[in-house]
């Protein structure tokens, strides 16, 4: 690919943008860095709009802009793509519901990680050693799933160093990432989430107004999608799978770390019920973003010679970049490549902060520093971001990206596993934590079995009743560990039933304007 | 310690119901997964589910409003 150099000055002035904003946001709504819950929930004083950018640009990834087309673009894709607007539609209706309860008894008792409110909740140092580690497991590969995202990008400018210099980029823009971080803590990619999230729009509207115009039409880009993918294939294992995945990922994705520091970063109840309302929108957008795939078949990007070199690297990530660089002229490229780099920043630095809140409070701070200082706490908190991020670099660096994938499928079906034990247990104390803990271990090894046994696909075909009922792994996982749960906390309930739960009723409604002990 | 004055924020709504169709639409996938009829030229499976997202704002926005005396700290 031939260096586009208007593209990558644009890009680059963007970054440079982005990077003045990550190191000013400290000022904004100061706090004290050295306070934990500065740095790692910047206060817990997010209003409704910043929560908005907040939560979007944390879910709404570059892998999710580089991948989900990719699966419509690709021969074993199509129609399938569209599972990530279901799930978004399903998934904030229980976000209205069901965490503004998790917000409540975070203020109420200090919390600032799911793994404290397990803790405080269940009394059992181990049940919340075991939320912690998923967490942490779950979140890493994401992290470096972000890092091919902005891969792609550069390559895709025709930035070709030899060697180990092709990694560069990277390094270059991590070290950066890394550095605003630790300075301001969750402030910095607050604040760079409104100019991703912009920018996303912007270039997503730009591509569903632009495109359809230059290949003729919606009617075209759908007639260029081969017959037998534009639908679903019209059985009940189709029909199945398709539920399960969207079913999953919707019960998996606000129990992820960084889901949570978004949640507990608002400054209210109000703006978590809000943002339920609001940020569906991104599912629209994400919508559309999967459409980018069909485009690129009309486009016809995979036939023209000039991105061939794209395509034999990256497959069918390359689709969206390519189709950006067919369709829209340099200036935009690098806008767009822009958006996507930078969108790829900002959910790396969130889910480091959320990695590095967990390590430090759930087990540095509970197994081996316990009543340390704050300034320590913090201070472990922000060298752990900084391991965390070190860690995704190498592993992408080290190692073929397909791990990085496989990893990302487990990390779904593992975090999933945490759905008894914090969603229940915002309801009901019932369930008993070493019951959860069972199940929890339970439906990590079968997970992790059935992911492994079917080569870290998504779906599982059960033989049962003499039916084979294909479904996705993380559904049949945390069914078994949810039965495994509830039959033996019935068991342990009958003997010697653990009482232990620090929280009150009145905590899950609570409003916040009490003292709650945040950051002591 | 938490301010609002024993009300129940977490009480349930008849709002919620519809939330809750909401949701079971979207799991009955056979429904929509057909091409006609068409919109613009989206087969119905995508402008089915696009505009589902609509659909799902608008009764969480009257959610939101309706039960958003149940949540106002006094």
């Amino acid at each position: 690919m031939p260096l586009n150099i208007t593209a990558l000055i644009v890009f680059v002035l963007f970054f440079a943008l982005v990077t003045f904003v990550g190191f000013a946001s400290v000022h904004w709504r100061r706090g004290d860095m050295d306070l934990l819950h500065e740095w790692g929930l910047a206060g817990g004083k997010f209003g409704t709009l910043i929560t908005w950018f907040l939560i979007g640009g944390d879910i709404y990834t570059a892998y999710t802009f580089i991948a989900v087309p990719a699966l419509a673009f690709g021969a074993a894709g199509g129609a399938i793509a569209f599972f990530a607007v279901p799930y978004t539609i399903i998934i904030y209706p229980f976000v209205f519901a069901v965490f503004p309860r998790l917000w409540s008894v975070s203020r109420a008792r200090g919390y600032i990680t799911s793994a404290d409110f397990v803790r405080g909740r269940y009394g059992d140092r181990w049940l919340a050693l075991a939320i912690a580690v998923t967490g942490i497991l779950a979140t890493m590969p994401y992290i470096a799933l972000q890092l091919v995202g902005l891969e792609v990008v550069i390559a895709a400018m025709g930035v070709q160093l030899q060697g180990f210099l092709v990694y560069l980029p990277l390094i270059i823009s991590f070290a950066i990432l890394a550095a605003f971080d630790y300075f301001s803590g969750l402030r910095a990619p607050a604040a760079i989430a409104v100019i991703k999230d912009l920018m996303i729009y912007i270039t997503v509207f730009a591509a569903v107004i632009v495109i359809p115009a230059r290949v003729g039409g919606w009617e075209t880009i759908f007639s260029s999608v081969p017959q037998e993918r534009l639908l679903l294939p019209d059985n009940f294992g189709s029909y199945t799978g398709y539920a399960t995945l969207f079913l999953g990922s919707a019960m998996a994705l606000f129990l992820y770390p960084h889901s949570v520091t978004g949640i507990l970063s608002s400054s209210s109840r109000h703006v978590i019920r809000r943002n339920a309302a609001l940020l569906p929108a991104y599912s629209f957008l994400l919508g559309l973003i999967a459409l980018l795939g069909f485009m690129a078949l009309a486009a016809g990007v995979q036939q023209n010679p000039a991105y061939a070199s794209g395509f034999s690297q990256f497959s069918n990530n390359f689709a969206v970049p390519a189709l950006i660089l067919d369709v829209f002229p340099g200036w935009f490229v690098g806008f767009a490549f822009a958006a996507i780099g930078i969108g790829a920043l900002v959910p790396a630095a969130i889910m480091s902060i959320a990695a590095a809140n967990l390590f430090t409070r759930n087990i540095y701070r509970e197994f081996i520093n316990p009543n340390c200082a704050p300034r320590v706490e913090s201070q472990m908190a922000k060298s752990t971001s900084l391991v965390v991020k070190v860690g995704a670099l190498l592993f992408i660096i080290l190692l073929p990206q397909q791990y990085a994938i496989y990893l990302q499928l487990l990390g779904g079906i593992w975090i999933i596993q945490t759905f008894p034990t914090i969603i229940f247990g915002l309801y009901t104390r019932w369930l008993d934590p070493k019951a959860l803990l069972v199940g929890w271990a339970v439906g990590m090894v079968l997970g992790t079995w059935m992911g492994a046994s079917i080569g870290f696909r998504p779906i599982y075909p059960l033989e049962i009743f003499g039916m084979t009922i294909p479904a996705y792994v993380a559904i049949y996982s945390v069914l078994a560990n949810f039965a495994l749960a509830v039959a033996l906390s019935a068991v342990f309930n009958a003997s010697a039933k653990s009482r232990a739960d620090e929280t009150v009723p009145a905590d899950y409604a609570a409003q916040g304007s009490g003292v709650g002990g945040m950051g002591h | 310690m938490n301010g609002n004055n024993g009300t129940n924020g977490n009480a349930w709504h008849w709002s919620y119901w519809l939330l809750i169709l909401v949701c079971l639409v979207t799991f009955f996938v056979p429904f929509y997964n057909r091409i006609e009829p068409t919109l613009f030229g989206f087969p119905f499976f995508y402008w089915f589910q696009l505009g589902w997202i609509l659909v799902s704002m608008i009764v969480t926005a009257f959610a939101y409003y309706i039960t958003e005396q149940h949540e106002k700290s006094r």
